[in-house]
């Protein structure tokens, strides 16, 4: 991956940073230009809105043969996450037994590494989950 | 615009074919259907030909070109294009066949779709197939594309109550019907246990719920259907192409227990023809993984949907079931090199309707239809194809 390329998304994947729909107030995470429901409406009507980082497990995997840039770090899980916005996203839940994760799990956002490229000596942070303590 | 028919198939084998370059296999699935549809090399108006990633898996882009140069055609100076839809390329190519017909810009267009996975090492391949997913916003955080399909499965089985019995009776019925299919790359009968006894990929996916890395081939020769008797006594008429798109990433979807894509293309398609899906006769869908044709045959109006788990245990769709599914093995079994595949499956299925299909022959197969998905459902082909 070309550094740039990284860098580019580091708001969204460092602090959460989605849109919100100046028209009909909707969440979108990750951002989008375009409001699906609102459409021509709501071009250039989409502003920057940070995520408050919790939500709940909607499905979950444990990854078990990983990719090439997640070598060795295997078993990881992968979950859909429905956050308290509306919005979903993918992201790696952490911090706790991979037996524990289940369906409907509450679960907050945590700024962690989440890939080396080993090539450029790069190191890729962003956003995992860990389970929401209430 | 004019009603389309399929006058000829071909096909290579699928699996590991080390021995056979792209070039090779691109020939050999061309050949032989433009052997089968008895059409001269002068005839064909235009190309069209289904691939995913030749670019990262041999280093080859630009294979409209060489298309036309593999079959010899390059003096004809005819439109050869590439098309790319990932896993879908080879259905998403046989749409753009049909359109060329339709239209009335072209009479004779061959489809073909092909791809040669097996010379890159294993985690590289796993890699270029990723690339169907959303890179910035699945992969990049670890995603895989067996991952996806999990986190689907898991919430199939969390509200349905699907089981991974169930997933693996779909892997088990794939296999049997492979091994009657001479160009399967699995020709071996597996039982549940094995299925469950695999090792883990993607939790439930066991490694015997997923379709292998495979190398192959398709191609089809279409006409319009006024002037399709001409080249053959069993031409068959595709009564409905339709092509359909979702978001890229699976978690912009608004459901994860279905494919809206897929369910859409099903709907118009079913207008198109006229029919009802009680009305197909056999049915090849994109099984890349077990929960896959479990969702598909929801998506298409076979069962309800949540009950593709409890139909596939009851028998519905194998080969003596009402709806047989995936008789040619499916992605599972016949194997999956992806862009050829939604050319595989219509090869599969004018072979049942021109009854040609041998030992997993379905008795009076007259309306079949082929399901063509590309990543976790950003693309889907549907085709009803039937006897005229
Ligand atoms: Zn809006």
């Amino acid at each position: 991956m070309g550094v740039p390329r990284y860098w580019r998304e580091i708001p969204s994947r460092y602090n959460l940073i989605g849109k919100k729909c100046g028209v009909c107030g909707k969440i979108y995470f990750p951002p989008r230009s375009i409001c699906p429901t609102c459409r021509r409406k709501s071009a250039g009507k989409m502003e920057d809105y940070k995520l408050d980082g919790k939500g709940t497990v909607e499905s979950f995997t444990i990854i078990r043969v990983p990719p090439p840039e997640f070598e060795g770090k295997s078993p990881y899980a992968i979950a859909l996450i429905k956050m308290d916005e509306g919005c979903y996203l993918t992201g790696q839940i952490v911090d706790c037994n991979l037996d524990d994760i289940h369906i409907g799990m509450r679960v907050e956002a945590c700024f962690r590494r989440i890939q080396e490229d080993g090539k450029r000596g790069a190191i890729y942070y962003g956003y995992k989950f860990r389970s929401l303590k209430s | 615009m004019r009603d389309v028919a399929v006058i000829g198939i071909g096909m290579t084998e699928f699996g590991e074919i080390w021995e056979k370059s792209f070039r090779e296999l691109v020939a050999e699935a061309g050949i032989k259907a433009i052997m089968d549809a008895g059409i001269e090399g002068e005839e064909i108006d235009a190309l069209y030909i289904g691939g995913m990633s030749t670019g990262r898996f041999i280093g080859q882009e630009h294979v409209g070109s060489l298309a036309v140069e593999v079959a010899g055609l390059e003096d004809l100076h005819i439109p050869s294009t590439r098309v790319e839809a990932a896993c879908a390329s080879g259905g998403v190519a046989m749409h753009q066949g049909y359109l060329a017909v339709a239209s009335g810009m072209y009479d004779i267009v061959v489809v073909g779709g092909a791809e040669k996975m097996t010379d890159v090492v294993g985690g590289e391949a796993t890699n270029i197939l990723a690339s169907a997913a959303d890179r910035e916003w699945e992969a990049f955080f670890g995603a895989t594309f067996p991952g996806l399909y999990a986190l689907m499965a898991k919430y199939h089985m969390h509200k349905y109550g699907t089981t991974q019995e169930q997933l693996a009776m779909v892997a088990v019925k794939n296999h049997y019907n492979g091994s009657l299919n001479p160009k399967a790359q699995f020709k071996r009968r597996i039982s549940v246990e094995d299925v469950l006894k695999s090792p883990m990929v993607a939790d439930p996916l066991h490694l015997l719920d997923c379709s292998p890395i495979s190398d192959g081939a398709a191609a089809a020769v279409l006409a319009p259907l006024e002037i399709a008797k001409k080249y053959t006594d069993k031409p068959i008429k595709i009564s409905a192409s339709i092509q359909a798109t979702d978001t890229l990433s699976l978690h912009g979807r608004k459901r994860f227990d279905a494919l809206p894509a897929a369910q859409h293309a099903a709907k118009l398609a079913y207008e198109k023809a006229d029919i009802k899906p009680k009305d197909v006769d056999v049915a090849e869908v994109h099984d890349c993984f077990t929960i896959a044709e479990i969702i598909a045959i929801e998506d298409l109006g076979f069962v309800e949907k949540g009950k593709g788990g409890k139909a596939t245990e009851e028998g519905l769709t194998a080969l003596d079931g009402e709806i047989p599914v995936n008789t040619s093995g499916g992605l599972k079994a016949k194997g999956h090199p992806v862009g050829a595949t939604g050319v595989a499956q219509i090869n599969e299925i004018v072979l049942q309707l021109r009854g040609e299909a041998g030992e997993r022959q379905v008795k009076e197969a007259e309306i079949g239809l082929a399901h063509n998905v590309g990543g976790s459902g950003g693309t889907a082909v549907v085709h009803i194809l039937e006897v005229i």
